[in-house]
């Protein structure tokens, strides 16, 4: 009796729906082979007609439900706010999503809800009631719907009818419609992204969070402290970043291109097949245990290295978190150069050969000046991978923003403010939170930037021996 | 001449020894990584405990579990073997040697076995990871007390318990079959495991069929105009997008804007998905493209359509590189931990999930939790659980190579 269970009534509609697009499939196809055993001159093939029918009863419900699906929180905000005490909108929001998890997940029944004074005994019957009026309207339309669908399409086949030719069409339609997905995907980052950066700069002003040098989101409790507001200086975390970037394609460009340099113009096929898994491992290997090994291993060394030598290292110093990134980096850099030097002309090195240059000269005058743009753009991405990546910073790298060029010193990047702003809970009104969003939009464009700059470079060198 | 000549081969020889060293300190740094994680994951394996005599005699059937004081047996079955010890801290600190999970498993194995009511038996506890790490000889005994976790007395009392010869080391069943956990010796990443395996296959169901269809549809329906022009340049960026950026699309799509629950897989493999798919359709659109077109001409010269074109002959040929794209594009998401941080799947849970909808956390971020822990004995545990999502990431990546090498047509 107390149950509003919107996930198991949505499934009980999905399957009906499923069997009735079955059950009319087996229908038309068998009256499609029924035309065929009499010698009639069907035009599409059985199946065709089976297809026709499912797909016109089962589409647009299956399309509803997702629908629902999206929307059942606002559904149930829409059922439940109502029946509330005022006291308990009063509350605030937080107790609404209390009962509302009640009902989301079924855990027993609004009894429970009852028992703690949420909700009256005769409120609750009134909430059952209405999710049952509005159930039986909204569920079993659904399945309506699809029978009424299957019925016409069903309706329309004859034996001339061309079912073949509007299956595919249907068909293209929904391909063309997951096409759209991974633009929805952009989309939804750009304007998520736009949205709460637009709020974080109604609260803090736009030329504070792009030239400010000082960095420290911690929002005071009480709001009479002093720097109550928190500082959102950006600069040191770019600074920060572009620091450990710039460790880490010190490490990654002359190791990558010295390895694709070896793996494409001397190794032997034999070497080659045992050297190359090395860097697909290296490749392979997820970025946590990157992190984990530069906070564990690869900091204490950095360290202990700086004070034989007599310097002081921060444990946390960017140095040991580029290190270790730049290792992570090589095989994108290797592979892709790999790439580009053997697209160079056969001919170019084989002239170079000729006219008396060793190897070494032919690589160094020859195919890397005509792999130039290729080099320069996988270095391009490369960067990017390097700015983007998050967890290696966020395990080896430290908290505080300092604005600093010693790689021996510890600073923060980017990724790892927006993790440490977002990880726990947080409030979506605070500046605070808000100001992971406007990092991530100047991370995305950043990244953007350097892919399309990338993508540029390569295409014109293309232009070149085509 | 000549010594021209040798001057320029020598600079011939430094340039492939250049090449070469690049690609032995690679192969270093792979071995150093590989090397230190299975150095420091050995203490993990295996756990010291001890069997302890517990006597129920005093318990008779009729007690309620809840009633009986298993806690209290532990304690006074524990000191039995030090009657001197009398203060109550003292007492106190002989009890934190073993673990604070004795008394939950010596109830979960009365509750399975009530025949041992009554009886005297003897039941193999935990120590702690304090002890444990003792015992396995990573304590320093010579330095001072304040700067080991054990004091003297504590380092005597499990002396002497060794001396015993109760005290053995066992593998660890708690680091392959629990899930997390406060105290490092009952930790375990099988919840991880679990939870990583659900959001995959979220993964797998979403990116799979929308990424082979997109590629399908762009490679041979599409129309060459501004809008699908526009969809590819798209999906190629989305390519380079930084992970990270998947989780704050996901935190403020899926879990601000659709009131998604936090920590659950669902919404991971979700997000895990968006990032998947143009790994997928990249891979698909190519293994397309290597069918040669004869393949093509001679079904629509036969009167197929041209979707039983793509159905029936090119999908079934390019099906062994684009199975290989997808396990290549999950195999990442296996060990993406970023966005899962965005979108709460980092919460403490205890509980092995077993639905969409469980909280749950992942494999990669379990490490990053494990790695942020003070505990010295979650180290080991750290490096044992990267050593098997490294086994794993191989052996993922091992089944596309044979699966390429196997059903890969060659025209």
């Amino acid at each position: 009796m107390w149950r509003i269970d919107i996930n198991t009534d949505l499934l009980i509609s999905l399957s009906l729906i499923i069997v009735s697009g079955l059950l009319s499939f087996t229908l038309a196809k068998q009256r499609a082979v029924f035309y065929l055993r009499n010698n009639e001159p069907l035009r599409s093939m059985p199946i065709y007609h089976g297809l026709y029918v499912s797909l016109w009863s089962t589409l647009l419900p299956i399309f509803l439900i997702i629908f629902l699906l999206f929307f059942k929180d606002s559904y149930l905000n829409y059922l439940v706010i109502p029946f509330l005490s005022e006291e308990t909108i009063d509350l605030g929001i937080d107790e609404i999503l209390y009962v509302k998890s009640f009902l989301i997940n079924n855990i027993s029944s609004l009894s429970t809800l009852i028992s703690s004074g949420f909700i009256s005994e005769g409120d609750a019957n009134l909430l059952v009631e209405k999710y049952q009026e509005t159930r039986v309207i909204s569920f079993s339309s659904l399945v309506l719907l699809s029978i009424i669908l299957s019925f016409v399409s069903y309706k329309k086949l004859s034996v001339r009818y061309d079912a073949r030719r509007r299956v595919e069409r249907i068909l293209k339609f929904i391909f063309f419609v997951f096409s759209t997905i991974a633009v929805l995907t952009t989309v939804g980052i750009i304007f998520s992204l736009i949205f709460e950066t637009l709020r974080f700069f109604s609260q803090v002003g736009f030329f504070d969070f792009v030239f400010g040098t000082h960095w420290s989101p911690q929002t005071a409790i009480r709001e009479d402290q002093v720097g109550s507001s928190g500082s959102f200086g950006a600069i040191p975390l770019f600074t920060g970043t572009l620091l450990i970037t710039a460790v880490a394609m010190s490490i990654a460009a002359p190791l990558g291109l010295y390895s694709a340099i070896f793996l494409s113009q001397y190794a032997k096929p034999k070497t080659r097949d045992f050297l190359k898994p090395i860097l697909e491992i290296l490749a392979g290997i997820p970025t946590v245990v990157y992190g984990f090994f530069a906070a564990l291993t690869v900091g204490p060394f950095v360290r202990s290295c700086g004070e034989y030598i007599g310097l002081t290292v921060a444990t946390e110093s960017a140095l040991a978190a580029g290190l270790v990134m730049g290792v992570m980096i090589i095989p994108y850099v290797s592979s892709l150069s790999d790439d580009v030097m053997t697209a160079v002309p056969l001919s170019l090195r084989d002239g170079s050969l000729a006219l008396g240059a060793t190897k070494a000269e032919t690589v160094k005058k020859v195919i890397i000046p005509a792999a130039l743009p290729g080099i320069v753009s996988a270095l391009l991405l490369a960067i990017s991978r390097a700015i983007g990546e998050t967890m290696i910073v966020v395990m080896a790298a430290g908290l505080a923003a300092n604005l600093t060029a010693n790689p021996l010193s510890a600073v923060t990047t980017v990724t790892v403010q927006i993790v440490t702003l977002l990880v726990g809970d947080q409030e979506f009104d605070s500046a605070k939170t808000l100001a992971a969003f406007a990092l991530g939009l100047m991370l995305f464009v950043i990244t953007l930037a350097l892919n399309v700059f990338a993508m540029i470079i390569v295409r014109r060198y293309r232009e070149r021996y085509e | 001449m000549s010594k021209n000549l040798s001057i320029r081969h020598r600079a011939e020889k430094r340039f492939i020894a250049y090449g070469f060293i690049s690609l032995i300190l690679a192969a270093t740094m792979l071995a150093t990584i590989i090397g230190s994680m299975i150095y420091r994951s050995i203490p993990a394996y295996t756990n010291y405990s001890i069997d302890l005599e517990i006597n129920m005699t005093e318990i008779s059937a009729e007690d309620e579990f809840e009633d009986i004081n298993f806690r209290g047996i532990i304690r006074s079955s524990l000191f039995s073997f030090f009657p001197e010890v009398e203060s109550r801290s003292d007492k106190r600190k002989l009890f934190k040697l073993i673990s604070s999970s004795a008394s939950y498993t010596l109830r979960d194995f009365i509750i399975e076995n009530p025949s041992y009511i009554n009886k005297k038996f003897y039941f193999n506890v935990l120590f702690t990871d304090d002890s444990d790490i003792f015992y396995k000889g990573y304590v320093d005994t010579s330095l001072s007390e304040s700067e080991r976790r054990l004091d003297d007395q504590e380092v005597a009392w499990l002396n002497e318990l060794k001396n015993t010869g109760r005290v053995k080391n066992k593998i660890s069943k708690n680091l392959f079959l629990n899930g997390d956990s406060r105290e490092p010796e009952v930790a375990g990443f099988w919840g991880a495991t679990i939870g990583s395996l659900i959001t995959i296959s979220v993964t797998l169901l979403l990116s799979f069929p929308i990424g082979v269809l997109t590629a399908i549809y762009l490679e041979n329906f599409a129309v060459k105009n501004r809008i699908t022009d526009f969809i590819e340049v798209n999906i190629n960026n989305l390519a380079a997008v930084p992970s990270i950026i998947f989780g704050l699309l996901g935190l403020a799509v899926f879990i601000n804007f659709f009131g998604m629950p936090r920590s659950i897989p669902l919404v991971g493999g979700l997000v895990l998905s968006l990032m998947t798919l143009p790994t997928i359709i990249i891979a698909t659109r190519s293994s397309l493209q290597s069918v040669p077109p004869s393949i093509r001409e001679a079904a629509l010269a036969m009167g197929a359509s041209e979707m039983q074109v793509v159905f029936q002959h090119l999908l079934p040929s390019a099906l062994p590189g684009i199975f290989t794209g997808t396990i290549i594009g999950l195999a990442r998401a296996f060990g993406e931990s970023a966005p899962l941080l965005l979108i709460g799947m980092v919460a403490f849970i205890v509980d092995i999930p077993s639905t969409f909808t469980d909280p749950a956390t992942a494999l990669p971020v379990q490490i990053y939790i494990w790695a942020d822990s003070p505990e010295r004995a979650f180290v080991a545990k750290t490096s044992a659980a990267t050593l098997i999502l490294i086994g794993l990431l191989i052996l993922i990546n091992l089944a596309a190579v044979l699966l390429r090498k196997r059903y890969e047509v060659k025209w």
